[in-house]
């Protein structure tokens, strides 16, 4: 196995593209390091990004914010700006791992990882984020709700590498949030995980909406009923009802030894109601 | 695999080591390095023993490779105290009876420190959470939580 | 020497203080040395290769391909291990669980393992060893293992305690029954009975520290184990036995040991780490992930337990019946022996019975776990108590006093009590302001009350004067929580020294005489106890030297407070000598002072408790939070207040991981799904409160100072005390540990439809 840190971006592509066998990147390594103990694993090349220059960066841009693939997910939330910009997107990222993991751990890595349990996926899904993807052939963007494929699986092709994540600049009156359900209070993965982003007009009523789902199907969902189901109104009861239940059928979930497909459906409801009325207040919304 | 070496500062001394790309800082520390003070419960961030601070911030040295280390700064218990003048947060524990067996307390120790280098004044909530990733087996952590309380309140010059 | 144990009441200098614990700067430093922290020159890496079967037979190992690896210096199976065992069963299921024999009886259980100069050698010859296994099939359910359709796990079990003998061979390895009176006559007598069937399933220790030894075979003949253990002189024994070592020639030290909570008192893998050392020649190193440690270390029993319990409407309990089912792995061990004991130990009852059935199933062998098999028994009771005192219009609290045990009840499994703690547990509880507290919406209080037997045991204590009159005490007893600290202060108070000026130090197998683990909470009890015998001792003999230092007669010098006087007036005014005075002269007056004491700890003061906590339940998700919880218990006399507090934290603290959130999960193919801390989810920080505490005092009259264990019982009532504030909480009565968000949610679900 060989370990490299290139300084450009360019060079690590280059490495990974022409690596003959497995090769993986490292960023923050909370979920490398952990599939390394593994006696299966094997490697024979791994990439560390972070001497790439940018890597470790929050830009505030007129488009919005560029989060560099290395930046540690304590670092986010130490952004002022991007705290007060998309809240839920910190506050899922801020979710993952204990104070030693959020040293570490990178939403890109969390996307990457492409586990359909990540916390900040659903957060990022529902904000419009886009990734910005390196490859041997220059640069493209791609939304983050089309990296991951399936449990582990992504899009990305040999020798491409998520150098950023791009969220636009939220428009006014925009608020987001995260829930996610876990037995403990700290260190367990989401059972199920709800991200609501609503956009409201100036008397309160919610004009545009995107609620995402994790934990509950191979992948993210994104809930095109469940928008339909807010946007027009002011979160009365009956639609918060309506939204719940338009989650909990959009689920897809499997029993494991993290939660139960009856208990995942019910929750995944509950608490896309309860994201929805903080996203709400975070928008403005009375 | 061929070695790597690797250039660090570890407790304010410059180290230099050889290590294989697949080692981590863990097994660097303590097979190569001797500072067996960080402890292994698990290997896989769970549990936090082998929390040391990396350039100010509390990581777990499981998780992290030894190649990784070059040009960073490290924290380890063998560093916290000032020559035989325990850290307030070392001596707390002891008054506090906040250790039983004690293999978790380096992992408490250094994860507390970080603590109150960003917060020194935490409420009892704040230490809870930080001090998620640090598990404690023995003590309930009603005593840990406490020690931590009452160094804070030294270290900001409110007791002694 | 003959030595009197009973409890004199006296005042204490020393002991109920709180000084600082003499390990503590080492261990906040760093510096203390646990199992992995141990290192030999040359010394070599060992990796086991495990099952990954619940259930099958090995038709062949072919160890030829790793044996070629580079840096791989031994291989071993259980052809290297032969059987030594003479009969000795309990002895046979260690040897066959440190490595399988001709079965791999479950996920996990050890089938080879190998030494090399390095992990990575160690783990590329783990690949090439080829086990040809046949796939049997596997049960791991506590009920399931007992239905008829079940596939038997073992052909030589047949069920031991029944009545005409056992002809076919079963899961059930043994049946065991107490109790006393006639309990149908009883429950004809009852206005109400409480008759449910309760589950929980299987926990892991969790202590920190994953098991760790350095082995060392000598071509002489001689061995050194370094090893994390609660019991080094038990391990010697077993290890010695199962290697064909001579007993004296094996020396086992214990290193620093982080957390053993009971897992550490079972010898696990020490044998095959002297094997491969004695093949290899060449000492050899062994430390478990953590994968290994839950996969193939001391787990606790899952049972499940049906109870009737009948009271008249006066709220006297008139019939009492439980029937525990409890898994004890692949080996037939006493785990539901012990839960059938416990289950009813808090009450004074006329009639009572209970049977325990002790199950075979493909799950890692059962260890103890801090006051093993009582806390599910306690569960089961507790709740249908609970259920009960609610059917018949009490408060649980007085309910329990009106029913409760006392000096000279005989207890459910035989003995008559003397003097106890229950009801002055319960008292406390009723009269503590959280009994009292408000609650919150969606929260509910559940109370319940718990029993430990406590041990004594075979226990050595040498106890030595240095020549500047500072003392050491050396313990055989390994320190899991602070024992040097009250140990030291035990000698202190004896001694009329200050606690400055005692050292305590675990001494390693060659330089001590035989004790027993530390077990049963009998640490600080039985070595307490050996080192007051020894300090004693000891001034005898210093009586005798101040004697000669003032050449008066023997019986004219008495010893007070740290110093020998001369009785009466006729020897003039001598001025009493201290230790130090005497100590100063001990080379002229017949050399070295020392104290031995070896004796058998009897009198264990059997331990109660009664716990109350307060839980929030989100209606919606099944979240539960701790929001308050108190532990009030017995222990006899606080030796070291601050660590018998810890105790009780301690332990509530595991009470309550076990009843919230941990458990073992195994998939259909029997191979446990979360063998980590990620998904073994014991509790973290955030996840409690402040545990509260209230240490009572009643004296134990067997000991001399009056002291009991406090180590167990605190792991006792909070399963049932979480249960019942859970069932207060949400008004639905649950009855399978743990009571986690998806069981609370479906219990919740059920009771709407």
């Amino acid at each position: 196995m060989r370990y490299e840190r290139p300084d450009t971006m360019q060079a690590a592509t280059a490495l990974l593209a022409g690596a003959e066998a497995k090769s993986f990147v490292l960023a923050g390594g909370t979920d490398l390091l952990v599939r390394m103990q593994n006696d299966d694993f094997e490697a024979d090349l791994i990439v560390d990004i972070k001497a790439i220059s940018g890597m470790a960066k929050v830009t505030e841009t007129d488009d919005g914010f560029v989060i560099g693939a290395g930046v540690p997910s304590v670092a986010l939330f130490e952004d002022t700006a991007l705290v007060a910009a998309w809240p839920g997107v910190v506050e899922a990222a801020n979710l993952i791992g204990s104070t030693q993991i959020q040293g570490r751990c990178t939403i890109v890595g969390n996307l990457c990882n492409a586990s359909p349990a990540a916390d900040s996926v659903p957060a990022l899904v529902a904000a419009g984020a886009v990734a910005q993807v390196a490859g041997p052939s220059g640069t493209r963007d791609v939304a983050v709700i089309d990296i991951p494929t399936g449990p582990g699986k992504t899009s990305l092709a040999k020798g491409e590498i998520i150098q950023a994540i791009l969220l636009p600049k939220p428009n006014a009156r925009t608020g987001d949030a995260y829930l996610r359900f876990i037995p403990r209070t700290e260190m367990d993965i989401a059972v199920v995980g709800v991200a609501v982003n609503l956009t409201l007009n100036e008397d309160g009523t919610v004009i545009a909406a995107r609620v995402a789902l994790g934990a509950v199907g191979p992948k993210v969902i994104l809930v095109d009923t469940a928008a339909k189901a807010v946007i027009g109104s002011k979160l009365e009861d009956v639609v918060l009802q309506a939204l719940s239940e338009s989650c909990s059928a959009a689920c897809t979930p499997i029993n494991d030894k993290r939660g139960t497909v009856a208990f995942r459906t019910q929750v995944a409801g509950v608490l896309a109601r309860r994201a929805a009325q903080t996203a709400y207040t975070r928008a403005g919304g009375k | 695999m061929s070695s790597i070496a690797v250039a660090t500062i570890i407790n304010d001394d410059k180290v230099e080591f050889l290590c294989q790309p697949d080692e981590t800082l863990l097994d660097i520390l303590r097979n190569r390095l001797g500072l067996m003070g960080t402890k292994e419960g698990c290997g896989t961030g769970d549990c936090g023993a082998c929390s040391t601070i990396m350039d100010g911030r509390v990581v777990c040295s499981c998780l992290v490779l030894g190649a990784e280390a070059q040009g960073r700064t490290i924290e380890t218990i063998e560093g916290m105290a000032n020559g035989s003048k325990l850290h307030p947060l070392q001596r707390k524990f002891i008054e506090h009876a906040a250790l039983q067996c004690g293999i978790c307390t380096p992992g408490f120790l250094m994860a507390a420190k970080a603590l109150l280098e960003v917060n020194p004044n935490p409420t009892e909530t704040q230490i809870r959470f930080w001090l998620a990733g640090n598990l404690c087996r023995c003590t309930g952590y009603d005593k840990i939580v406490r020690a931590v309380q009452d160094a804070a309140a030294e270290i900001r010059g409110e007791t002694t | 020497m003959s030595f009197d144990a009973t409890n004199s009441s006296k005042s204490f200098k020393s002991v109920g203080t709180r000084p600082l614990r003499p390990d503590g700067v080492d261990k906040v430093t760093g510096r203390a040395r646990y199992g992995a922290d141990f290192n030999m020159p040359g010394q070599l890496v060992a990796r086991v290769l495990r099952s990954k079967h619940a259930h099958a037979k090995i038709k062949s190992i072919d160890t030829s391909r790793a044996e070629t690896v580079k840096g791989v210096k031994a291989v071993v199976t259980a052809a290297d291990l032969p059987d030594l065992t003479d009969g000795d069963p309990a002895l046979f299921a260690v040897l066959d669980n440190c490595m399988a024999r001709n079965k791999a009886m479950y996920d996990g259980h050890a089938i080879a393992a190998v030494a090399a100069i390095d992990e990575k050698a160690a783990k590329a010859a783990l690949k090439l060893i080829a086990v040809d296994y046949e796939i049997l099939p596997h049960v791991t359910d506590v009920d399931a293992a007992t239905l008829p359709d079940a596939p038997v796990l073992n052909e030589a079990i047949f069920t031991q305690g029944v009545e005409p003998k056992s002809t076919r061979p079963s899961n059930i390895a043994n049946r065991t029954e107490f109790g006393h009176g006639d309990v149908d006559v009883g429950f004809s007598h009852a206005d109400s009975v409480v008759e449910r069937s309760y589950k929980t399933e299987q926990t892991h220790q969790g202590y920190i520290e994953p098991h760790a030894c350095v082995a060392n075979c000598n071509p002489d003949g001689t061995a050194e184990l370094w090893v994390c253990t609660q019991g080094h002189f038990v391990y010697r024994q077993v290890c010695a036995d199962l290697l064909g070592i001579e007993v004296s020639k094996l020396r086992v030290t214990s290193s620093e040991i982080g957390g053993g909570f009971g897992g550490k008192t079972h010898v696990w893998t020490e044998p095959v780490a002297l094997a491969l050392s004695r093949k290899a020649n060449r000492p050899v190193k062994l430390v478990m992930s953590r994968d290994e440690v839950f996969r193939a270390s001391g787990p606790t029993s899952a049972t499940s337990i049906d109870v009737k319990i009948g009271a008249n409407k006066d709220g006297i309990i008139t019939a009492a019946t439980a029937t525990l089912r409890y898994t004890s792995g692949p080996y037939a061990d006493m785990w539901a022996e012990l839960g059938a004991m416990t289950s009813f130990a808090c009450y004074d009852l006329e009639n009572v019975k209970t049977v325990g059935l002790e199950v075979i199933v493909n799950r890692p062998k059962v260890a103890a776990y801090r006051a093993p098999s009582a806390p599910m028994a306690a569960f089961a009771v507790e709740s249908a108590i609970d259920e009960l005192a609610q059917k018949i219009g009490m408060n649980p609290v007085d309910f329990r006093i009106q029913n409760v045990a006392s000096e000279g009840t005989q207890s459910s499994y035989g003995p008559i009590y003397g003097p106890i703690g229950i009801g002055p547990t319960l008292e406390a509880a009723k009269a503590h302001p959280h009994m009292s507290a408000p609650l919150g919406k969606n929260q509910g209080r559940g109370m319940a009350c718990g029993f430990w037997f406590n041990f004594g045991g075979q226990t050595c204590t040498d106890l030595n004067i240095s020549a500047d009159g500072t003392v050491t005490i050396a313990v055989g007893t390994v320190d899991v929580g602070g024992s040097r600290a009250s140990l030291s202060l035990i000698a202190a108070e004896e001694l009329g020294l200050s606690y400055d000026n005692i050292k305590a130090v675990v001494a390693d197998t060659s330089t001590l005489g035989y004790n027993d683990m530390t077990d049963g909470s009998r640490g600080t009890f039985s070595t307490s106890m050996a080192t007051i015998s020894a300090a004693r001792n000891a001034i005898e003999i210093m009586r005798h030297r101040a004697a000669l230092m003032w050449d008066i007669p023997l019986g004219d010098v008495y010893w007070e407070d740290g110093h020998a006087h001369a009785a009466g007036t006729k020897h003039g005014n001598l001025a009493p000598l201290s230790v130090k005075d005497i100590a100063a002269e001990a080379g002229k007056t017949g050399g070295p002072i020392a104290g031995h004491s070896e004796l058998v700890a009897d009198g264990a003061g059997v331990s109660f408790a009664t716990h109350i906590c307060d839980i929030d339940v989100d209606p919606e998700t099944g979240s539960s939070r701790v929001v308050r919880y108190t532990v009030i218990q017995d222990a006899g006399k606080a030796v070291h207040p601050s660590y018998v507090e810890g105790q009780y934290q301690g332990g509530a603290a595991q009470g309550i991981g076990w009843a919230l959130n941990e458990e073992y999960i195994y998939g259909e193919d029997g191979r446990l799904q979360n063998p980590g801390f990620l998904d073994y989810r014991i509790p973290v920080c955030s996840d409690l409160p402040m545990i509260d505490t209230q240490i009572l005092e009643i004296p134990n009259p067997k000991h001399p100072y009056g002291v009991r264990g406090v180590g167990e019982t605190s792991i006792v009532p909070p399963l049932a005390a979480i249960a019942n504030a859970v069932s207060n909480a949400v008004g639905v009565r649950m009855t399978h540990i743990p009571v986690s968000p998806p069981r609370i949610l479906a219990a919740l679900t059920d009771a709407k439809d």
